[in-house]
Parts: structure tokens; sequence; C-alpha cells
């Protein structure tokens, strides 16, 4: 029997799944064996994490954006379509996830024997079944010395519901028990069903921006079918445009005369900007269009805001035009130039979250060659004034003077695994963060789940890596949007020399306002160099001063010999030092280093392990 | 090790200077230095480039033979490349260790000067001396030949003060040398001092202090304790068996200086130099205003015209090269017009007689009374001076003054 070919495959041979684990799990691994086993790959060509594209996931070893992967597969003289898609492990990208999953029947559930399950593992665990996928649980790493199989599959049995006998064990290292893995896959998740008569209903899962061909959008089929040189219609946008080609990869992208009912593959139509070919989105032809939409969509929005300046100034139109570039192919990206006072012209850019924000830091700087400053990042704030009018605060220095009824912030519901030994500590460590206990459950003697609502403003600064070190590493945390709060919060503002420092200014929870203070006032004080005058340092919320440091003016700055021998040297230091100042920031008439600004702003203990 | 020399251009072979540089000759002071590479000891703190015999061996071309020969052939070349020298207005012989050489060499070498250039009628001659390198016949040699001015390293009046240093001398020896220097018939004699060494306090600041003014010398300079990457005393302080300097502990010690030797008639004519009326060090004064000299020795600085050069450094190699008739030039650069006025601003700005206001750019005048109104500088009869506080932060002046 021949292998079915795109736009010609019986839906009662398709297999739709997507591998759901945590970084290091061994996820990318294990697509790389499917990858060899179906014959996709020649071995020759196989390199390691052949789905990963971006540089930045290669070295991280995570996977950002997601891919379907079209691989035959025969059992019983039958060969099937199985085609995998790869979803995001972070945290950031739950609505991404979320779409992934909407797109197949079947997920693997996969979670290192040695480490056991995670939180954003566990997570999109309930994602999955929330989305009624078939579950299929896989220990890895079987093969390693420190694997504890018999443990965690009391644990996975636990949370899917299922006898730990019927948890595949595999090594995605070695290869062992993942062709067994294929054909479970082909004999229990259920084939894709769909109307092949109706009118073309596809969702879109993923949209990847390629310098060559535009938008590559990445589609799963329910209804009817879609074809090369067809009109299609975005659902939500209303936007028509010609698909240029169908295909699928396998791994490297095939073309195909369409796409039809259950089938995985992309579609190229030219759109130079993901924003126009949306994740979550519905496709539909333009010439027979669908009635109904398959629900979900959702546009991205920012939770977390961060100024992000060039460290040389004249480098901002590069800046923009890097923004640019990458919101091509990153449409949760959001951005609007800014003026700050310290530190110049920049933007304020919009994240999905932390790891967002890092990411596109790291990009800008990497593939653009951008030296960046950015500002603490913070959420988005409501307030309400006593005079009923609103102000949504996404940076700092915006807030409103004036009378202020209320503020709200936004909440998310944190997800919390930790071995038992560590209960105290993160308690402890939410309990400071404001955090309210919602529940704890065991997932085995040792291991618990602790959740938490706790306000975001309290995770975007340094909780992931404070939660890190307290619990050795162990602990694995979720996290996801749960409203808003309100809560007594306050601007804390920078003031050197007199002049306040917008880049400084943090909105604080009254309570750690002063302990804010007094620490970025003696930080400041070590980092600020010595002024030809004595240069005051002044935390205040309003004209309160809460906390005051000083730096002593320089008495001596000056080499005392200079014979003539010394004049060329003298003169090229007097070079160097010049040079030096561009570097320099004036406030008011304070000199601050560019370096002294991206210390200060750095969150804790987190923000140097990069460096 | 001695601290490396600047990076420049290649310098030709044969010393050769372009017209641009000859043709100025005359129009400024010239000056000759000549360097003495040679030491008993490297004391702790030094960077400059002399060796130890130690350090030097027994190789051919290292010797003080060697070196004598090669600096009277370096006199030659510079006769030849520049023509017909204009009068030299000031010889000064330092080190190293001038006085490390016999007697007979040190007034053989100002004779080979006197043999090879016209001596301005007045010219002031200089060496530098140890107060352990020199006795009553020695200095008396110097006179004879025409030295008439004596600088001494004198640094410290503490014992423990020499000591960190690495010192030899003990402290009444300069005492000693300074009465057998005046009956020798020496008119002119300076006391180098060092200030804020690691340990140092106040009080043994004014000791010396008071104890180089008790010996009447007609000039006084007094430097602040540089720490130079490479010493043995950046090493001992970096391993934590020194405290670093403090600024401003310096910066207290520079004041005490400055009250003792003006009260003392000493006047501070440059921000490390102070000397009774008609005292100030003429050689000097040539490098801060931009005079031509030609430095003589390894390592030795030049400047002619807008173009500076300096020799290799190491005496074997530049006894080599002269050897070999070529010059020992190892770089040179061609000032620009922007670095001129650098150099004109960073170093007239260190002297009492300050920076005539024509020189500045408006921009930089305006930025210039910003320091008159901070309290670092006035501005008179079209100069721009610093004052005491200025003078202490005169290399944060210049870089923000100075447009490059």
């Amino acid at each position: 029997m021949p292998v079915p070919v795109p736009g010609a495959t019986p839906p009662e041979l398709i297999r739709n799944f997507c591998i759901i684990a945590h970084i290091d799990h061994g996820k990318s691994t294990l697509a790389d064996r499917m990858l060899q086993l179906t014959g996709v790959v020649d071995p020759r060509q196989m390199r390691a994490q052949y789905l990963d594209r971006m540089d930045i996931e290669r070295e991280r070893g995570i996977t950002i954006k997601s891919q379907a992967v079209r691989m035959p597969w025969k059992v019983d003289g039958t060969t099937h379509v199985l085609n995998m898609i790869d979803t995001p492990g972070h945290v950031d990208f739950t609505y991404e996830v979320s779409r992934s999953l909407a797109a197949c029947e079947g997920a693997i559930l996969l979670v290192d024997a040695a480490q056991g399950i995670e939180a954003q593992t566990l997570a999109n665990l309930y994602l999955a079944l929330e989305a009624d996928l078939h579950i299929i649980p896989v220990l890895n790493k079987i093969d390693l010395p420190s694997a504890q199989p018999e443990k965690y599959a009391a644990e996975i049995a636990h949370l899917v519901g299922c006898d730990p006998d019927d948890i595949f064990r595999v090594s995605a290292k070695t290869g062992e028990g993942v062709k067994e893995l294929l054909d479970h896959v082909v004999a229990d998740v259920p084939a894709p069903v769909g109307d092949p008569d109706a009118p073309a209903r596809a969702l879109i899962f993923d949209s990847v921006y390629d310098t060559y061909r535009g938008v590559v959008t990445y589609v799963r089929v329910v209804d009817g079918e879609l074809s090369h040189r067809e009109r299609v219609l975005m659902m939500s946008t209303r936007a028509t445009h010609e698909t240029l080609e169908v295909g699928v990869i396998s791994p490297e992208p095939v073309k195909a005369s369409a796409l039809g009912v259950g089938e995985v593959g992309y579609l190229i139509t030219g759109v130079k900007e993901v924003r126009q070919s949306r994740v979550g989105d519905t496709v539909t032809a333009a010439s027979n269009p669908a009635r109904k939409d398959l629900g979900g969509y959702r546009p991205p929005h920012p939770m977390v805001y961060a100024g992000l300046y060039p460290i040389d100034g004249a480098d901002f139109p590069e800046l923009r035009e890097a923004l640019d570039k990458l919101q091509l192919n990153d449409a949760a990206l959001v951005y609007e130039p800014e003026t700050s006072g310290a530190l110049g012209f920049g933007f304020r850019v919009g994240f999905l979250g932390l790891l967002h924000m890092e990411i596109v830091r790291e990009r800008l700087e990497r593939e653009f060659n951008l030296d960046l400053i950015s500002t603490a990042p913070n959420v988005v704030y409501r307030v309400v004034m006593e005079d009923g009018t609103e102000h949504t605060v996404t940076n700092p220095s915006e807030y409103p003077d004036g009378k202020i009824a209320e503020v709200h912030e936004p909440v998310v519901r944190a997800t919390i695994l930790t071995p038992t030994d560590f209960i105290g500590t993160v308690m402890e460590l939410c309990q400071a963060r404001r955090g309210e206990q919602q529940g704890m459950d065991y997932l085995s003697e040792d291991r618990v789940e602790i959740r938490y609502l706790l306000p975001l403003a309290e995770i975007v600064f340094d909780f992931f890596d404070a939660l890190k070190s307290r619990t050795k590493g162990f602990a694995s945390l979720d996290y996801d949007e749960a409203g808003e709060q309100v809560a007594k919060l306050v601007k804390v503002d920078i003031l050197l020399h007199g002049e306040p420092v917008d880049a400084f200014s943090s909105i604080v929870h009254t309570d750690a306002a002063y302990a804010y203070g007094v620490a970025m006032a003696k930080k400041l004080k070590e980092l600020i160099p010595r002024q030809q005058f004595e240069v005051p340092i002044q935390a205040a919320i309003g004209a309160r001063v809460i906390a005051r440091e000083s730096v002593r003016a320089v008495r001596k700055d000056v080499l005392a010999k200079c014979y003539g021998g010394d004049i060329t040297r003298k003169r090229k230091l007097l070079e160097k030092q010049k040079e030096g100042k561009k570097r320099m920031k004036m406030v008011g008439r304070v000199e601050v280093p560019q370096e002294a600004f991206v210390a200060a702003l750095a969150t804790g203990e987190g923000a140097e392990k990069k460096k | 090790m001695p601290s490396t020399p600047p990076e420049g251009i290649e310098a030709p072979l044969d010393g050769r200077l372009p017209d641009s540089a000859l043709a100025t000759l005359g129009t400024r002071g010239f000056s000759l230095y000549v360097h003495v590479p040679f030491c008993a000891t490297r004391c702790g703190y030094c960077d400059f480039n002399t060796y130890t015999a130690a350090e030097l061996g027994a190789a051919p071309g290292s010797s003080q033979d060697a070196y004598l020969a090669a600096a009277v052939a370096e006199l030659d070349l510079a006769v030849r490349v520049l023509g017909d020298p204009p009068p030299v207005r000031t010889v000064f012989f330092g080190g190293g260790t001038p006085t490390m050489l016999p007697a007979a060499s040190l007034t053989g070498l100002l004779d080979a000067i006197r043999d090879r250039f016209e001596l301005a009628e007045d010219a002031e001659i200089t060496t530098e001396a140890n107060p352990e390198s020199v006795d009553a016949g020695y200095l008396d040699a110097l006179v004879a030949a025409g030295f008439n001015r004596l600088s001494l390293g004198m640094q410290s009046a503490r014992p423990s003060v020499l000591a960190v240093l690495e010192r030899r001398h003990t402290p009444g020896r300069v005492a000693e040398v300074v009465t057998a220097a005046r009956s020798a018939g020496f008119g002119s004699i300076n006391l180098d001092l060092i200030y804020g060494s690691p340990g140092e306090t106040a009080s043994d600041w004014r000791e010396s202090l008071t104890t180089a003014l008790e010996l009447a010398p007609e000039h006084v300079s007094a430097y602040s304790l540089i720490v130079e990457d490479g010493t043995r005393l950046a090493r001992r302080i970096r391993r934590g068996e020194l405290p670093a300097p403090d600024d401003d502990l310096h910066a207290e010690l520079y004041q005490l200086a400055e009250q003792l030797l003006t009260s003392a008639g000493l006047e501070n004519y440059e921000i490390s130099n102070w000397a009774l009326p008609g005292q100030e060090c003429q050689h000097n004064l040539a490098y801060w205003l931009g005079d031509d000299w030609w430095g003589v020795g390894p390592g030795a600085h030049s400047h002619a015209g807008g173009i500076r050069w300096w020799n290799v450094r190491h005496p074997r190699e530049y006894s080599g090269r002269l050897a070999a008739g070529s010059s020992p030039a190892q770089a040179r650069e061609v000032l620009t017009k922007s670095q001129h006025h650098a150099e004109r601003v960073l170093l007239e700005l260190r002297l009492s007689r300050g920076l005539p206001l024509a020189e500045l750019s408006p921009s930089e005048r305006a930025r210039a009374d910003a320091f008159v109104a901070d309290g670092l500088a006035r501005a008179d009869s079209a100069v721009l001076r610093l004052t005491p506080a200025g003078r202490l932060l005169a290399d944060r002046v210049v870089t923000d003054l100075v447009e490059l």
C-alpha cells in the first residue's frame, strides 16, 4: 500500500499528536528519534535537536516556536500519517500551547524518569486534559543511573488516572521503546474527524516569518480542504490572501496540491507580518467561507513592560528597525517610543512574560548587534482617581499625581511543584511576596503541588530565581493570569542631586517601599562615581523622602608628574577619558556612567547570572 | 618592569625630520635631555626605564661604556638631523641615576654636548642624584664641569616611608649632600619628595616637608605616589600586604605641602613644583611650554616642531642601533592640530602662569566659565588659571574642558 500523499489522505489514517514535556526532559531528543525511525531524516543528516530552528533555542535547549512534522509509520502493513506538533514549553507561551493542543487528538506526556513532572508540564497536562486529548504517559531517560521510574510512574498514574504499569518507558537517547511508542500512537490516538464537504476551516496554531518566503502559517484542517492558488479568509481579521503555496513539513517543506480533513501543514500567502496571520485564528476559503470560526482565538496581550534603550543614543533608529523586524515574527511583541530623562530615546516594550522579554532582548543584542539598557520590568496597573478617571500605567514614570482612589494590579494563579522538604521555604517566599495560599496537594509521598494567588509584579522581579535558589533548583513554577486585585501601592522616586531619575521610579507595595528606597539609594551610592561636588541620593514617595545617601565630592583627580616623556601618554589617556565620557549620561549636573544604570536596574541576583 | 611605550608610527632609520619640523627650529627654546638608565637597585614604586647591573647582565652592549659611546653617537645624530641647532638653553641629566656613572663619565657627556652644541650663556644644567650616590668630590667635579643645578631624590624624611618606597638612603644623608653641594658651589638645589605612600600619615609628611625646608632648597618637587602597574609596590598592594593609597588623604597632604612650602617663600608654579621666584626649573618649563628638545638615551622622548618620538628602551638595543649607524628612535607621532591643542590645555593649565583664553574655542570657554563659577579656576587678564582646589582636580577639569 502506497504512502498517502497530502490532500488525499483518508482521515482515519492520520494521527495528530504533540509532546508535552518540561525543558530538558528530552522532548527534542525524542522527536529526533522519531524522525529517524520513520525515515524522514537520513541518519547522516541528523543533527541534534533537528526541529529547533533558532540559535537561541538550540543553545538554551528549549523550543520557542512549534512546528509540525509529517511522518509515515507502517502498522500491520498500512502506512499511517503521524503529525507531530511540537509545543512551546514555557510559561509565557500558554496560549500558543493551548492552540497547538487544539490541533491534536493526542498528547505524549513526557517526563524525565530522574526528575519527575514539573510545574509547567503539569499545567500543560491540565490544558491537554481540558482539550480532551488522549494522553500517553511516557517516562524518558530510563537509561540514567539516577532514574526512579517506579516512583515517578506512580506520580504520573495518580495525575492522569491510569495504571502505573501502562506508562511507557523509553530512552529517547538510545531509542529504546520509541518504536513501540509510535505503534501505540497509531493504536490509541483517535483519528481526526471532520466534514470533507463543508466549507474549509483550519486552525492556525503557529505562524513564523521567514526571510525568503514571508510568513509561513501552520494549520490543522478541520473541515473541507485548503488548496494551492486559492483565496483564503482569516476569520478574525477578515483579511483575504492567496495561497501561493500549501504543503507539509517532513521535516523539510514539501509542496502539496491541497490539505484535507485532519491534515496538518503550512500555507504561504506572501504576507510579511505574522500579525496578519494570527495564532488561534480560523482560515477559511474566501469563495465559500465557513459561517462559524473554530473558536478560541484570543489576541496576545502583554503582561510585562520594560523600557529598552540603546546604550549609544545614536543607535535609536537601529533599535526601531530591529523591533520592526522582530515583530514580523512575533505577534505578541508590542512597543512604542518613549523618552527617558535619564536614558534618552527608547521604547516601552510589552512582553508576554519574563522569558519572552529575555528572548527579545537577547535577539536584539545578538542578531542586530545592539547594546541595550533595559529598565526594571513592570506590570500594567489600573489607577482609579478619586474623581473617577482611570489611568492605565505601563511605565512607573507615568504614575498619576493627585488623589488616587484605588490601584489595581494583575494577579496570577501560581502552581509550584516542590519536594516536600522545601514546603516551608516556598510558603515563606510566597508569603513574603504577598501571596495568598489557594491549596496544596501531594503528588507523591515526597512531592507536593502548592497553589498561590500572587501579584504578577512580585513574580516579574526575581521570584523565579529566588524560588530556584531556595529549593536548590528543585522547585518548578507555572502561572496563569487570574484577573486583578486592589492593592496598596505607591510610586517610589529616586532623586540624584535633587533631580528625579525616571528610569529608577518604581511602583511598589506600601510595606516594601521603605526597604526598596533604602536598597536603591545604597546601591546607587556604590555605583555613582564621585563628582566634584557632593551628590545627595534620595528615595521619595511624592514629596516625602524615605531614604537618603550621599556620594562624597571627589577631592583629587590629577596625576602628579608630567615629564617630557609623559606627555604623549597623558594626551592619549585624555583622549580615552574623553571617549569614556560619551558613555556618561547627565542627570542634571551629575554624570552617571551607563554601567551604573545597567547595574542599578539589574534585578537581584538573577539579572547578573547571564553575564 | 618599566611601563610600556606609547604606540606611534614608524620612525625613519636615519632619524630624519620633515622640513616642516626643522623650519621652525629656533623659534622656540631648545633643550637637551640625557637619560642614564642605571640604578643600584630598583625601588618598589618605580616604573622608569632603568636597570640594575643584575638585570643588564654582562652582555656587551649593556655596559656603561657601550652606553656612553652610544649617547655620544646619538649627539652626533642629533647634530646631523637638526643641521644647525639653536643654542641649548637647558640640559638635564635624568634617569635612572645619572650619578651611578663615575663623575668623569658624567662630566665627559656634558663635554661631548659642549663640543657639538652651543650652550646658551645662562644655560641651566641639571643632574639628578641620589643622596647615597654622591660625595663632596663628585659634586666638586660636577660644578667644575659646569653643572649648576642639582636635583636630589630625598623622597621622605621618615625612615618608615623610605622603607615602604624601598629607598636605600638614611634621612640624614640628604642634609650632608646638600651641605656638600652648597660648598661645591651649587646655587640651585631641588629636593624631590613623594607623599601618600602606604601607611604615611599627615604628620610623617609634615616632618618631611619641614626637614626639607630646613635645608633651604631653591626648589621642591612634591609628587603624590602613583602606583604604577607592573611594579613591586602594585603587587604588594594587590596582595593586601600594603594599603592602597587614598586620594582623599593625598588631597589633604597636597594642601599641607602647599601651605608649608608657600609660607617658606616657595611659590607653586606647576601642580607638583614649588620654587623661589626665579628658581623655577627651566628645563621642565620647556616641556610644559612646548619647546623643542632632543632626548638622548634609551627610552628618551624628544620633541621638535610638532613631532614627538621616543627611543628604544633597552640599553642593549639602544647601543646596538647606534653602533649600526641608525637612529635609536622606536616610533614617532606627528601631532595634529587638535592634539597640539589638547596638549597645550593639558600642560599649560598645570602651570601657575595658566592658559591664554585665546587658546580656547567658544564652547571650551563656556565650560571654563563653569569651572570658574565652581571655584576651580580663575580667569584674569585673558588667562585661565586653576585655583588650589582646581589643581587637585586638574585632570578632570582638562577632560571636561577640552574639545578633541
